[in-house]
């Protein structure tokens, strides 16, 4: 065959796999955004809901998402930070830090709803926190540990090994070096990947479910030991448990959580994209 | 004229192992103070490992292992705590390593890490370790500026000036011109010439014609023993052993 031909063929393929691939996602995105927009306004943003959640807002259940997620980061980010520089800069490599790095894998393979479950018998349950925010927090963080622990460790060995040694060559300590020439580096990178943990984190609705998420309530969470409702389980509710609930307010709800974690992402984009201008090394 | 000289450094039976690997053998020797002691040998000599056993830069690695002592000044250098060991024994490396900061705060790091936070002192450490390292009449208008940005030649002198900062006693040169022209090169060898009035300089080197120019007493390593250890001049002339001969006149190496 001519070779010309040939590789036209191929490109073609190839693009249109590529091409495939964004159709879902464009889809997706404008079925939610024609069906919903109709249901935004600043009253659905921030006023309670009504007349059995088929009118007012869905404040509640986007400021428990925020709850969840800012507890989920407070909880998550120092420990899964913290752990990475002791994996990259600390650990040798022996069995106990082969199997650490095995666990971390291992939890990142796991299936949300399964932290749900962990979650309900740790927290909810034994250490007795009851369904709250507490105990959804710390389930989401622990989900997302092993996303910050991962981008973390990868944000830490991308910085080259010439700034630690030139840096303990001048006589700083390990710890010195670690804080003034090895993590303000690795920054951008570590909140990149905290920022895409955050994502996960506000989508995620099999977590929340046992832990914390709430079908219905008639005031804001005054505590972390009170329940709340949150965003995922406000749609999983509203799109198959409530019957009469208006179309546009349902899409308004996904395109209200969709436009949440797609924020995220973008911020997270930006950042890393930032970083890679001002990298100089 | 007698000249007195005082022992800074002696290496007293120091074998080095990298794993199964002996990187050097038996290796007695002593570096005077204010001299310039250079070290010829042809690669893995054991001449870096040797450099990198001074500051103890070698117990970052796993399998390193150390048999005989390293005295400075009297003391084992075991005995010290390693960040004033490598306080006064400083090191040069081959490839220039400026950190992603500004000009100043590359040399301010040292004195920084060591608890310096007074501005106006920090800038006056600046400016001294700049002049020393001829560098400041070219960056003084821009200090603030990324290191990375200086050409090969002026990150050279800037490791250099970052390490005066620290005001350390011994200063190690590994190959510091190898990756430089000869102009950038002849101020780094100018600059050793006269550090020597105030610290004790260490030169690796494999470019024996350098030895030859700036060493005091030169040193000749090779596969991890030391054949030959003369005044610079007496090595060049007249070396007793053959193995020498042929490596700096370019027969082997």
């Amino acid at each position: 065959m001519n070779v010309q031909l040939e590789q036209k063929i191929a490109f073609s393929i190839l693009f249109l796999c590529t091409l495939l691939v964004v159709v879902p996602v464009l889809i997706i995105l404008v079925i939610i955004f024609v069906k919903g927009a109709s249901a935004l306004s600043l009253n659905f943003l921030f006023e309670m809901p009504t007349s059995g959640m088929t009118a007012g807002g869905i404040f509640p259940a986007i400021l428990g998402t925020l709850y969840l997620v800012l507890g989920a980061i407070l909880f998550a980010v120092p420990l899964g930070v913290l752990s990475a520089i002791y994996l990259v800069e600390y650990s040798r490599d022996n069995a106990l830090s082969r199997i650490v790095k095995l666990a971390i894998v291992n939890l990142a393979g796991v299936p949300s709803v399964v932290y749900g479950l962990f979650g309900l018998g740790i927290f909810v349950l034994f250490l007795g926190f009851g369904a709250s925010i507490l105990s959804g927090s710390l389930t989401l963080g622990i989900m997302i540990l092993p996303v910050i622990i991962t981008s973390s460790r990868e944000a830490l060995e991308s910085v080259p090994q010439s700034f630690r040694i030139v840096s303990l060559s001048l006589g700083a300590s390990k710890w010195q070096t670690i804080r003034h020439s090895v993590l303000p580096h690795a920054l951008p990178g570590i909140l990149t990947g905290t920022i895409l943990g955050l994502g996960r984190a506000a989508g995620e609705t099999a977590p929340i479910l046992f832990t914390v998420a709430a079908f219905y309530l008639p005031k804001l969470p005054q505590s972390v030991f009170d329940q709340t409702m949150a965003l995922p389980y406000h749609l999983y509710v509203i799109s198959t448990q409530v019957p009469g609930i208006p179309e546009n307010v349902r899409y308004g709800t996904a395109l209200v959580l969709l436009m949440l974690v797609l924020i995220l992402n973008l911020a997270a984009i930006i950042l890393r994209y930032q970083f890679r201008k001002r990298k100089k090394w | 004229m007698v000249e007195t000289k005082m022992t800074k450094i002696s290496i007293q039976d120091l074998t080095i192992h990298f794993g199964n690997v002996t990187a050097l053998k038996n290796l007695n020797l002593d570096i005077y103070s204010n001299e310039i002691f250079t070290i010829i040998g042809p690669a893995n000599s054991g001449k870096s490992s040797l450099l990198q056993s001074l500051n103890r830069l070698n117990d970052l690695n796993a399998a390193y292992r150390k048999s005989g002592k390293i005295v400075m000044d009297g003391k084992d250098i075991d005995d010290l705590d390693v960040e004033s060991l490598r306080k006064r024994v400083s090191i040069v490396f081959a490839l220039p390593f400026p950190l992603p900061l500004s000009i100043f705060d590359n040399i301010a790091y040292g004195p920084r890490m060591h608890g310096i936070k007074n501005k106006t002192k920090l800038i006056k450490i600046v400016e001294k370790g700049l002049r020393e390292a001829y560098l400041w009449d070219e960056v003084k208008d821009r200090l603030h500026t990324p290191a990375m940005n200086l050409s090969g030649g002026q990150q050279q002198r800037l490791c250099i000036a970052r390490i005066l900062a620290v005001e350390p006693e011994v200063i190690m040169f590994d190959e510091p011109t190898s990756g430089l022209d000869p102009i950038s090169t002849a101020r780094v060898e100018e600059t050793m010439r006269v550090l020597k009035e105030r610290y004790t300089i260490i030169l690796v080197t494999n470019n024996v014609a350098q030895a030859a120019r700036v060493g005091d007493r030169t040193a000749f390593l090779l596969m991890g023993e030391l054949v030959e250890l003369d005044e610079t001049k007496q090595l060049f002339t007249s070396a007793r052993d053959k193995r020498t001969d042929d490596y700096i006149t370019g027969k082997f190496g």
